[in-house]
């Protein structure tokens, strides 16, 4: 019976098993021994079920926790798991809005502190930052979602013939039915008339539109679709320096290689295209480059880029066989004099045939921003121009797995693009809604540009669309230094001690990358206006009062 | 004759990725592509989904067909392919709807035709949401008073056992869940690749995720002559074989099964939990039909009360997901892609990774989360609402509880299909008798025969079904996917169709005539 205890506890290799055998071998346990082995027995007769077999196996254990019981290894820990999750980052949400929430939960404790709220000027989320959902949006959507609703006298007509039409192309009538994976046809036929209106009658096959749960998911799917190769062969994508994290998220999630192209701070962050081809040329040497990210209007950046610009990436994208993905989720969001937002399809199409029908876009638009800023509805879609038709199937069958995007957000998505028209009862609050907000946003970004430069030692770019400035800041030496000890990079240091002394919650440079030896913050332009102009003040206060604890 | 375009079929789509790819470059390209198939990422291709699959892209076809005024020998399409119950025409809850409207347009809180309880419940999820608007974003694992509310509810459900609702995520449906676990627990390669067990049939969501993780798939067999039960001494043998060459660290389970519809006895749960303990797995409990279940002398029992009542040494220490959703139940919101996990025994720090995962896709829908919260929140016996909810409640559970007694009944009446009974979810899985003839005719067609079975089905009556091969089965036997969500008149109808073709399919390869 002990050599087959034994027996048993080596060919499981769980050592804490030898102590029972080591009772059981030599004769006469001790009575606290003894004691042990009753407690552990009396908590399994308590439990019916055990078999005798699982008495056998099951009970032994020597690392006792408090309640009595065995603590084992797990399955899942930091050495088992997935290697390339460790990697992702995502600074957006990362350690300083984290500490936020807790700060957050502090002040609700009732613990003092120099201030009463934390400002979360870290996100893009409108709403939460008091902006006002579009009256005539979520008319619609409370239609769609309870058709009774219809019956109600109080809704305009144009809100219920939109929610009428939504719902006809819905299963049984519902937004409770899955939809096709690739988004309802009737929407994605109203987006295609949509773009080839924003695109100056450039056609759109609503078959090259698929809709997504907010841009990010599409971003991933088509990032998806091009990960492929090992060693040298393994594909690479350029993205922006300083990028919105979810690029870098995503390529250290699918393992594929990152090449940064830096903008040009200098120039307003704009985009240099000897720059582009010196990070393809030095990528070229380690792995396959395959695709190229923008942002436009810049995120974190808020440039606006030229259609000059958009040429001569697209001809680059040409000449070296990269794959396009256009992030266009800010296209509505353009605020300075002179800036227009050019669609990547649009510049592609008038280009000629040469460009027309070769190069490979996607580009991708969101509920979440411009004017709507409806986040929590994860709508969104994208458009494929020039997609293998056989990847096009699979990219069907990719987006069939997760069976479809929310039918509310693709209902929100249909308004967006099909809004009131000048002779429905809407028209006049819808643009009078819309043009508020747009206007109280250019005002914003003017603002926070003019207020942020006007400190010594922080220097801040035009936000010339967009939601966000992303200005330098200095830092002295002291500081770093001390930041260094801290194992923190120096604008984290900066951005938590900004948090900590005046409840201003800002995402460090550092996670959206930056040229080595420079730092900046990003902060969003979202609060109402008295708020950010106080928050302003604090920052200058704050960056003040650093300077000088740090020179 | 319908052949020919089966046989269409068959060529153009229902061959694999390679062979098209192959078929493509026969055609020349004219340009050429940076992505192509072959280029295209390896796992993608691998990947399969036959609940919307090329059956259903056919279906799709053919209504279109239909709807520009073409003839067939039947005038609509029935989707049976999926437990898409609104589409099949249940209705919504009428509390819930209230709600999540109450939410999208507060301005109706003014509203004197909307009942105070569902007008407290939008109150107190607006209070939830920045801004009290629900186009804020929540935060990652969603909204804290929602995670609360369904914490409460588990510990209801489950008779005391305790909940954390820190340990509670939301997702967007039950399958971005899934998909976030087993992104966590894929990691090694070669004979340490993760192995993932799962039940055979399954629900193709699992081998597609795999597929494209690149993980191992180690399939254990159901009990198709004992009602789809999971036996322990397959999954031993599974777990054995699977050994050899990878490394297996996870469990699989759905209960009530999809597509098999079995409802898992309490016992055969506990086995299942102590195999996992013993063997040191992961357990991932799909358990999104928990409301589904219909045999009078079953019941549901969830994972993590079984484990609990297993005693601390269980319940302290085995690692377990549980998945749950608004798409089925008596709410059939498929549409709103809410749903949860639980998650129990988790190491900190990978908690902390799973966390920032699901940051980058910043938050699940929050009207999928409203949707949530009112499942876990229905009316109470003291609202005014709950007489109407709970009807309107008993009745879709009660209809479904008919429908599948009388899927089982009229399908077993057929010479050649046997079917399990169908205690749970919203499926029946028959096992369908293909003759030799046929067999081998598909085989001729490069597809698997109750694929051909299913198309001839499809062309003939414009019922849609999903061939078995596409949740896995034993070699040689072939079933079909059915759901049995269509109204009763409907139901009969199509059960009545499928009779009269099946006999007609065996008459014409059995060469009786």
């Amino acid at each position: 019976c002990h050599a087959a205890i034994i027996k048993m506890d080596l060919k499981k290799k769980k050592k804490k098993k030898l102590y029972w055998a080591h009772i059981w071998m030599h004769g006469t346990p001790s009575i606290c021994q003894l004691r042990l082995i009753l407690y552990i027995l009396h908590v399994c007769s308590v439990i019916s079920r055990f078999t005798p077999e699982i008495l056998r196996k099951g009970i032994h254990g020597d690392t006792m926790t408090e309640n009595g019981c065995e603590y084992r290894e797990r399955v899942l820990t930091m050495d088992t798991m997935n290697p390339n999750v460790k990697r992702v980052e995502y600074a957006v949400r990362g350690p300083i809005v984290q500490r936020a929430v807790q700060i957050e939960r502090e002040l609700k404790m009732g613990i003092k502190k120099p201030f009463t709220e934390v400002i979360r000027a870290n996100i893009g989320d409108c709403h939460a930052m008091g902006q006002k959902p579009i009256t005539f949006f979520r008319q619609v959507l409370a239609l769609c979602s309870y058709p009774d609703l219809l019956e109600d006298g109080k809704f305009p007509e144009d809100a219920k013939s939109r929610a009428r039409r939504i719902l006809q192309a819905c299963g049984g009538g519902s937004l409770g039915a899955y939809s096709t994976s690739q988004g309802i046809e009737m929407i994605r036929q109203d987006i295609a008339r949509y773009i080839e209106r924003r695109d100056g009658g450039i056609t759109c096959d609503p078959d090259n539109i698929y809709l997504s749960t907010g841009a990010s998911d599409a971003i991933v799917t088509m990032l998806k679709l091009l990960v492929s190769g090992e060693g040298m062969s393994r594909t690479g994508v350029m993205i922006s320096i300083p990028q919105y994290p979810l690029y870098s998220a995503t390529l250290a999630e699918l393992g594929a290689v990152q090449i940064s192209y830096y903008l040009d701070e200098d120039n307003c962050w704009s985009l240099d295209i000897s720059e582009l081809r010196r990070a393809l040329q030095e990528a070229k040497k380690h792995c396959s480059p395959r695709a190229l990210c923008i942002i436009n209007p810049g995120n974190p950046t808020g440039q606006v880029q030229s259609r000059q610009c958009i040429e001569g990436v697209i001809r680059f994208a040409a000449a070296e066989k990269l794959f396009l993905m256009a992030d266009e989720v800010y296209q509505d969001n353009v605020y300075a004099d002179g800036c227009k937002f050019h669609s990547f399809k649009k510049v592609l199409f008038e280009m000629g045939l040469e460009y027309s029908e070769k190069v490979e876009l996607a580009s991708f638009h969101s509920t979440s921003k411009c004017y709507m800023g409806e986040c929590g509805f994860r709508g969104g879609y994208m458009e494929v121009v020039n997609l293998d038709p056989e990847v096009k199937v699979q990219l069907t069958k990719l987006v069939s797995v997760r069976l479809c995007p929310p039918v509310p957000g693709q209902a929100l998505l249909d308004v967006v693009v099909n809004p009131p028209q000048p002779d429905e009862p809407s028209y006049d609050t819808f643009i009078k809604e819309r043009t508020d907000t747009l206007a109280t946003l250019a005002e914003k970004a003017n603002m926070t540009q003019e207020i942020l430069n006007q400190v010594p030692g922080i220097k801040c770019n035009p936000v010339q669309g967009a939601m966000y400035t992303f200005p330098r800041i200095h830092l002295p030496p002291k500081a770093i230094l001390e930041a260094k000890e801290k194992e923190q990079t120096p604008d984290m240091f900066y951005c938590m001690k900004l948090l900590e002394e005046t409840g201003i919650c800002l995402v460090p440079g550092s996670g959206f990358g930056q040229r080595d030896g420079t730092y900046h913050f990003r902060m969003t332009i979202l609060p109402p206006k008295e708020k950010l102009k106080i928050v302003l003040a604090k920052i200058k206060e704050f960056h003040q009062h650093f300077m000088a604890q740090y020179s | 004759v319908k052949g020919p375009s089966v046989e269409k079929c068959g060529q153009m789509r229902f061959i694999t990725a390679e062979a098209k790819a192959s078929a493509g470059r026969l055609e020349g390209k004219l340009r050429e592509k940076t992505l192509t198939l072959d280029t295209l990422n390896p796992q993608v291709k691998a990947v399969e989904y036959a609940v919307r699959g090329p059956i259903v892209i056919k279906a799709g076809e053919i209504e279109r067909y239909l709807e520009e005024g073409g003839t067939k020998p039947f005038s609509e399409v029935i989707k049976a392919n999926i437990g898409d119950a609104h589409a099949m025409g249940q209705k919504p809850i009428t509390f819930l709807r209230q709600v999540v409207a109450l939410c999208t347009f507060p301005e109706l809180m003014d509203s004197p035709s909307f009942p105070e309880d569902a007008k407290r419940r939008a109150r107190r999820i607006l209070q939830g949401c920045g801004g009290h608007s629900l186009g804020s974003y929540s935060a990652s694992p969603g909204v804290e008073c929602i995670r609360k509310d369904i914490a409460a509810y588990i510990e209801q459900r489950d008779e005391g056992v305790p909940s954390d609702w820190e340990n509670v995520y939301l997702t967007t449906g039950a399958s971005d869940g899934i998909m976030t676990i087993l992104r966590l627990l894929v990691s090694g390669k070669d004979s340490s690749r993760t192995g993932v067990m799962i039940p055979i049939p399954q629900y193709p969501l699992y081998s597609a995720a795999i597929s494209e993780m690149d993980a191992v798939q180690v399939n254990y067999y159901l009990d198709e002559d004992n009602c789809w039960a999971l036996d322990i001494n397959e999954l031993h043998r599974s777990y054995q074989a699977a050994k050899q060459h990878c490394q297996p660290r996870v469990i699989c389970i759905i209960n009530p099964g999809n597509p098999t519809g079995q409802v898992q006895s309490k016992k055969c749960i506990e086995e299942v939990l102590h195999f996992a303990y013993e063997e040191n797995l992961f357990v991932m409990s799909d358990e999104v039909y928990q409301d589904n279940v219909y045999a009078p002398d079953c019941q549901f029992h969830s994972f993590k009360k079984v484990l609990y009542e297993m005693g601390p040494e269980y319940f302290n220490s085995v690692e377990l997901v549980s998945f749950h959703s608004t798409s089925k139940g008596y709410t059939g919101e498929c549409g709103f892609r809410g749903g949860y996990m639980e998650v129990i025994n988790m190491d900190p720090e990978v908690k902390a990774q799973m966390v920032k995962l699901l940051s980058v896709r910043l938050c699940p829908p929050l009207a999928g989360q409203a949707a949530m919260d009112v499942i876990v929140n229905p009316p109470q016996p003291e609202e005014h609402t709950f007489k109407q909810f709970h009807q309107e409640k008993s009745s879709v559970l009660g209809a479904l509880a008919e429908k599948a007694k009388l899927t089982e009944k009229i399908l077993n009446a057929v010479p050649g299909i046997k079917c399990n009974p169908v205690q749970g979810a919203m499926y029946a899985f028959p096992r369908i008798f293909i003759p030799p003839k046929a067999v081998e005719e598909a085989k001729a067609l490069g597809m698997q025969p109750d694929m051909l079975y299913c198309l001839r089905l499809l062309e003939e009556t414009g019922i849609c079904v999903v061939p078995g091969s596409g949740f896995g089965q034993k070699d040689g036997t072939y079933h079909f996917r059915m759901t049995i969500l269509p109204s009763i008149e409907k139901l009969k109808v199509l059960l009545g169709k499928v009779r009269d073709f099946h006999i007609g399919f065996l008459k014409e390869y059995s060469g009786l005539e």
